[in-house]
C-alpha cells in the first residue's frame, strides 16, 4: 500500500486521534481503489492520494469544525516584515516536543501545509494540486503559517525562561 | 532591494523553490548579508527541526494487516464481473509502483548488487583457494573459461603497469554465470568482474559509475554488452587505472 505510513502519520495530525485517523486512512484507500478511473497515469500520484484523504477529512465532524479556519484571511495583504524577527536561530534548538506542541495548536489549515511542505517536501506545485490552491496562495498561507509557529514557538520559549 | 523584501524570499528559499535567477540574486545577498544569512540559516533549522518532531505517528500493524484485509476482501469475487475492482486494486498497485517507488528501488537493487559483489571480492580473499586457475599469463587466463561462460573477454596487457594477474575463477551472479578476475597491486588485492548486461539493464547502474562501499573503491561501466565492475580496498585512482587497462583491451 503506497505511501500507507506516512498518510497515518498525516491522518494523525489533521484528526488529532489515532482511532479517527485509522478510519480516515482506510476510507482513503477505499475512495482511492473505487476511484482509480479518476487517476490519470502520469500525473501526480501522491498529491492525488493525499487530496482524498483531505477532501475525506473535511466531511467529518472534526474536518467541517477545522473548515472554520480556513477563513483567516489568505486574501488580505501579507503583513510588512517586521524589522525584528523572531529570533530564528534560537527557535531551531527548541526540542521535538515543544515543536509537536505548537504543530498541535495551529489551525488545520497552517498545519497542512507545513507539513506537507516540511514533512512530505511536497513542491509548492504539488501543494496546489493536493489542496486545490492556487501557487500563490500556497506560498501566502504558508508564510502566515510559519509566522505563526515562530509566534508560538517564541512564547513557549518565554515562558520555559520565565 | 532591502533586507525585508529579501526576506520575504526566505522561505521558497529554504523550500528550495525560488527560480534560478533569483537564487543567484538571493545568494549573493546572503553573502554580504550576516543578519539575513542568520534568519536563512535558522528558517532552515527549523524546518528541519519540524520535520523530524512532524514524523510522529507510525501505524500499528493490527491496523496495517486490517487495511491489507480489507482491500483483500474487497477483491475476492463473489460474483461475476467482481474481477473489476481487482483489476482497478492492480492496477493501483501497478500505478505505485511506478509512481512512487520505482526510482528508490532502482537504487536499492544497484546497492545490493553492488553489496553482493563486494561480498564476493571479501570472500575470495578469504578463501584459501581464491582462484581455479592460478597464472599470472591472460594466454593462460583467458582461455581457461572457454566453454564455461557464453561470452569471451579481452585481458590487457599488464606489462608496463604496477599490476599483476593472479588468476580467475568462475562465479554465479544473479542466476548468470560471470568470471571473476584477481589481480595484485603492491601488496593488494583487487577483483574484476565480468557479467553479461542483464536486459532489465538494472541491476548494476548502467552508466560509468564509481562508489564506494564498505570502505571499497567500486567503479563499474557496460562496454560491447558486458556489465565490469572492479572492486578493491585501494585508492578510488587505483581502481579507476584498473579499470582504463580493461577498457582499453575490451574496445582492441
Amino acid at each position: 500500500m503506497p505511501h500507507f505510513a506516512r498518510l497515518f502519520n498525516f491522518a494523525c495530525w489533521l484528526t488529532q486521534d489515532r482511532a479517527a485517523a485509522e478510519d480516515l486512512v482506510q476510507e482513503t484507500f477505499m475512495k482511492a481503489l473505487k476511484g482509480f478511473s479518476s487517476f490519470r497515469q502520469g500525473t501526480n500520484f501522491r498529491a492525488w492520494i493525499y487530496r482524498i484523504l483531505r477532501n475525506t477529512f473535511l466531511t467529518t465532524q472534526a474536518g467541517l469544525k477545522a473548515l472554520v479556519s480556513y477563513d483567516s484571511g489568505d486574501d488580505a495583504p501579507p503583513e510588512p516584515a517586521a524589522a525584528e524577527t523572531p529570533e530564528s536561530c534560537l527557535l531551531a534548538r527548541v526540542d521535538q516536543q515543544t515543536i509537536q506542541s505548537a504543530l498541535q495548536e495551529l489551525p488545520v489549515n497552517y498545519r497542512e501545509v507545513i507539513l506537507l511542505c516540511d514533512l512530505e517536501e511536497m513542491s509548492y506545485q504539488e501543494i496546489a494540486l493536493t489542496l486545490g490552491i492556487p501557487m500563490g496562495t500556497v506560498m501566502s498561507r504558508l508564510a502566515r503559517a510559519r509566522k505563526s509557529m515562530r509566534t508560538l514557538l517564541e512564547a513557549k520559549i518565554g515562558r520555559a525562561f520565565r | 532591494m532591502t533586507c525585508d523584501l529579501w526576506r520575504e524570499k526566505l522561505d521558497a528559499y529554504v523550500d528550495e523553490s525560488l527560480p534560478p535567477e533569483e537564487l543567484s540574486a538571493i545568494e549573493d545577498h546572503l553573502r554580504a548579508c550576516h543578519s539575513c544569512a542568520a534568519e536563512a540559516l535558522g528558517r532552515l533549522q527549523l524546518k528541519r527541526a519540524t520535520r523530524a518532531a512532524a514524523a510522529r505517528y507510525a501505524p500499528s500493524s493490527g491496523f496495517r494487516l486490517r487495511i491489507e484485509r480489507s482491500l483483500h476482501n474487497d477483491h475476492k469475487p463473489p460474483r461475476a464481473f467482481s474481477w473489476m475492482p481487482a483489476l482497478a486494486a492492480a492496477a493501483l498497485l501497478l500505478a505505485v509502483v511506478f509512481a512512487s517507488s520505482t526510482a528508490w528501488m532502482r537504487h536499492a537493487a544497484r546497492a545490493q548488487a553492488l553489496a553482493a559483489l563486494v561480498d564476493q571480492h571479501v570472500a575470495t580473499l578469504a578463501s584459501t583457494n581464491p582462484v581455479d586457475v592460478v597464472s599470472t599469463d591472460r594466454h593462460t587466463v583467458k582461455p581457461w573459461f572457454q566453454g564455461k561462460l557464453p561470452f569471451t573477454f579481452n585481458l590487457p596487457e599488464l606489462g608496463n603497469s604496477s599490476f599483476t594477474l593472479l588468476g580467475g575463477k568462475l562465479i554465479y551472479f544473479n542466476h548468470s554465470p560471470g568470471a571473476q578476475l584477481l589481480f595484485a597491486l603492491r601488496k593488494h588485492q583487487l577483483s574484476v568482474f565480468i557479467l553479461q548486461d542483464q536486459p532489465s539493464g538494472s541491476l548494476l547502474q548502467t552508466g560509468l559509475a564509481t562508489s564506494s562501499m564498505k570502505g571499497f573503491s567500486v567503479e563499474t561501466w557496460s562496454q560491447a554488452g558486458l556489465r565490469y565492475a572492479v572492486i578493491g580496498d585501494t585508492s578510488p585512482a587505483d581502481v579507476h587505472a584498473l579499470a582504463d587497462l580493461l577498457r582499453a583491451a575490451a574496445g582492441s
